[in-house]
């Protein structure tokens, strides 16, 4: 049942592009896309672990500019007069090491920060994610700084036979950001449902019980960190490529609160969750644009959350499953009830 | 040696004004355990005040500076009114999200209202430096420092000499207990607010004319608070104050001597470092939950 109403979803988001034929709607849904991937790997931390990431972020740009710096290369000079020269790769090769360096640092910050818990782990985050973003800013050698770097290609993907496929429209980069993102789903659904993931609820629910039978807390929200990191890292590396320039802007807090946003009010903990709540922040300023200017788009952004949070604090996926079940239930409980007073009679 | 003598200086003076956030973020930190997004605009919100008080209606400068404090103060208790009171109880990633939003909507409402234009406050003072051999410091910036000293020790009279000060440290220990005790706990909740956001507006006020007074200034202002908080010790003032001067020296020597690109990177660092080697901050007296 559930496979059904996935692949149904998937089919639907899929169709998208072929009655919508505004391209400033079709971008709004790529970058929505793109954030919604992000989205999903705040939710696996922040759903599944309990623990607040709030320098997400950090991920998410680390992964674009490893990707945009394997594809333009850079000349960086190191103590005097060691060169560190890179020429440049092919985007895609950008894309997997985006992952991969992505994830660990997703490892070294899980190692270090998990130590502290609750407020401590939101501060630690928040500073781990300003701190690479005074980096992209002041090591101008590598990053460019302010000035951004630019001209970043587009991922190319060699198909046999055929000569490499340059994914350059919005159409295509649709597509490519709808093939990750279920990929990034299907893969978080794996976990969760795992053992790793039934620890991971665990310790969330109760760390010291969850110690007490034996999980393993550090590796356990390490592993969830390095995953998670990984995924925002391809984000990141899709944003970069679909973009084509990006500067240290990209590591800015409110990124973060973005992802947030769409996990709270989708529902943390859920894994349809994220995607719903994408879904509506993402295409919210769309709709807000043409009635107010940005300052007060933001404002009702900052309300919106602040009333979620009032509202649904659960988030809208869990409040709307939990209705559905109370539906159901009133719709079976005459039969129970028939049932019981069978039996006593 | 000179050098280090002027930065050692400008410490003092910033470290000041450190203090003050921090002890207002410490504060309410400690005693009501919300993570307070909204400090770094209360920072905003005094400087903003200070500015309209004396360039809109004219009003003296001196005076000015308590008025910001008030304003700072009906702002504070505004908030935990509308915003934390209805959220007594709920867990602490909750009131932390609700107060990004809030973060998110009054740092936009000050922009939509004051315009994205750096503004800078005149102030009374004469403009040549107080020159003393090597060493050169502004007297705006003295009057600074001294404004600062002042607030520092009337918040600790507030703290330790004062009915409602032993309620606050009561309900910091142990607010069911306080509660049985006979403090009305809510009550408290809210001055510890208020008071806590007067004393960032005031630091707000205070920094507003030496610096330039823009929508985004108490950003950088709330995470150097977070950072001399958990320098400090959770509810700790004595460590808030300290952990303010440490601070300002960190940037100091890190802006002369490494690059000033990454002065403001020392407050994170400062945070990632304490949190690794020590978690409870350097003058812990109160074991850290969570």
């Amino acid at each position: 049942m559930k496979r059904v109403v996935g692949l149904i979803c998937v089919l639907a988001f899929a169709s998208v592009p072929l009655w919508l034929r505004d391209p400033y709607l079709l971008n709004a849904l790529i970058t929505t896309g793109i954030f919604i991937i992000g989205a999903m790997s705040l939710n696996l931390l922040l759903g599944f672990t309990g623990q607040l990431s709030l320098g997400h972020v950090a991920f998410f740009g680390i992964g674009a500019y490893v990707s945009s710096l394997t594809a333009l290369g850079f000349d960086v000079g190191l103590f005097g007069d060691v060169h560190v020269v890179h020429t440049p790769w092919p985007p895609i090769v950008g894309f997997v090491l985006a992952i991969i360096v992505a994830g660990c640092c997703g490892y070294l910050v899980g190692r270090l920060s998990f130590r502290v818990r609750g407020a401590y782990f939101v501060i630690v985050t928040i500073s781990f994610a300003e701190v690479v973003r005074l980096v992209a800013l002041n090591w101008v050698e590598l990053t460019q700084g302010p000035l951004a770097l630019n001209n970043i290609p587009s991922i190319a993907i060699g198909l046999p036979g055929m000569g490499d496929l340059v994914l350059r429209t919005k159409l295509q980069n649709y597509y490519l950001v709808l093939v990750v993102a279920v990929i990034a789903y299907v893969l978080i659904a794996r976990l969760v449902h795992s053992h790793y993931g039934r620890a991971m609820r665990g310790l969330m629910e109760n760390e010291t019980l969850a110690v007490a039978v034996g999980i393993d807390v550090t590796r356990t929200l390490t592993l969830a960190a390095v995953i998670s990191a990984g995924i925002a890292g391809a984000a990141g590396s899709l944003y970069a490529h679909y973009i084509r320039i990006i500067d240290p802007d990209i590591f800015a807090f409110i990124n973060t609160v973005t992802m947030v946003i769409m996990v709270v009010s989708g529902g943390k903990g859920s894994l349809a969750g994220p995607v719903v709540g994408g879904v509506i922040f993402g295409l919210l300023p769309v709709v807000l644009r043409p009635i107010m200017p940005p300052e007060a788009q933001w404002i009702s952004y900052g309300c919106v959350l602040i009333l979620i949070l009032f509202v649904l604090p659960r988030g809208i996926v869990p409040s709307l499953a939990e209705r559905l079940m109370q539906v159901r239930a009133r719709i079976a409980r005459p039969v129970v009830a028939s049932s019981i007073a069978k039996e006593r009679a | 040696m000179n050098q280090l003598l002027q930065h050692l200086i400008n410490t003092l003076v910033l470290g000041g004004t450190y203090a003050l956030l921090g002890i207002g973020l410490t504060l309410i930190f400690g005693i009501m355990n919300v993570v307070n997004f909204t400090h770094g605009i209360l920072y905003t919100f005094g400087a903003y005040m200070m500015f309209i008080v004396v360039h809109q209606f004219g009003i003296n400068f001196f005076l000015a500076i308590p008025l910001a404090i008030a304003a700072g103060w009906l702002l504070g208790a505004a908030i935990d009114f509308v915003l934390l009171r209805p959220l007594r109880g709920s867990d602490i990633d909750t009131t932390m999200l609700v107060m990004i939003g809030a973060w998110i909507a009054m740092q936009s409402g000050a922009l939509w209202i004051w315009g994205g234009v750096a503004k800078s406050i005149s102030n009374p003072f004469p403009d040549a430096p107080l020159v003393l051999g090597p060493v050169s410091v502004s007297w705006v910036r003295l009057f600074v420092l001294a404004a600062a000293a002042l607030l520092i020790v009337i918040s600790y009279g507030l703290i330790n000499r004062t009915k409602l000060g032993r309620a606050m440290r009561a309900t910091f220990q142990d607010h069911d207990t306080a509660a049985l005790m006979g403090v009305n706990v809510g009550w408290i909740y809210t001055s510890t607010f208020a008071i806590g956001s007067s004393l960032a507006a005031a630091a707000g006020a205070l920094l507003g004319p030496v610096y330039v007074v823009f929508p985004q200034m108490g950003d950088l202002a709330a995470v150097k608070a977070f950072a001399i908080v958990i320098l400090g010790g959770l509810g700790n003032i004595t460590g808030a104050v300290i952990g303010g001067f440490i601070l300002a020296l960190a940037e100091e020597l890190g802006a002369g001597y490494v690059s000033s690109g990454y002065r403001d990177a020392m407050g994170f660092l400062i945070i990632i470092a304490v949190l690794i080697v020590k978690p409870t901050g350097l003058f812990a007296r109160a074991e850290r939950v969570g």
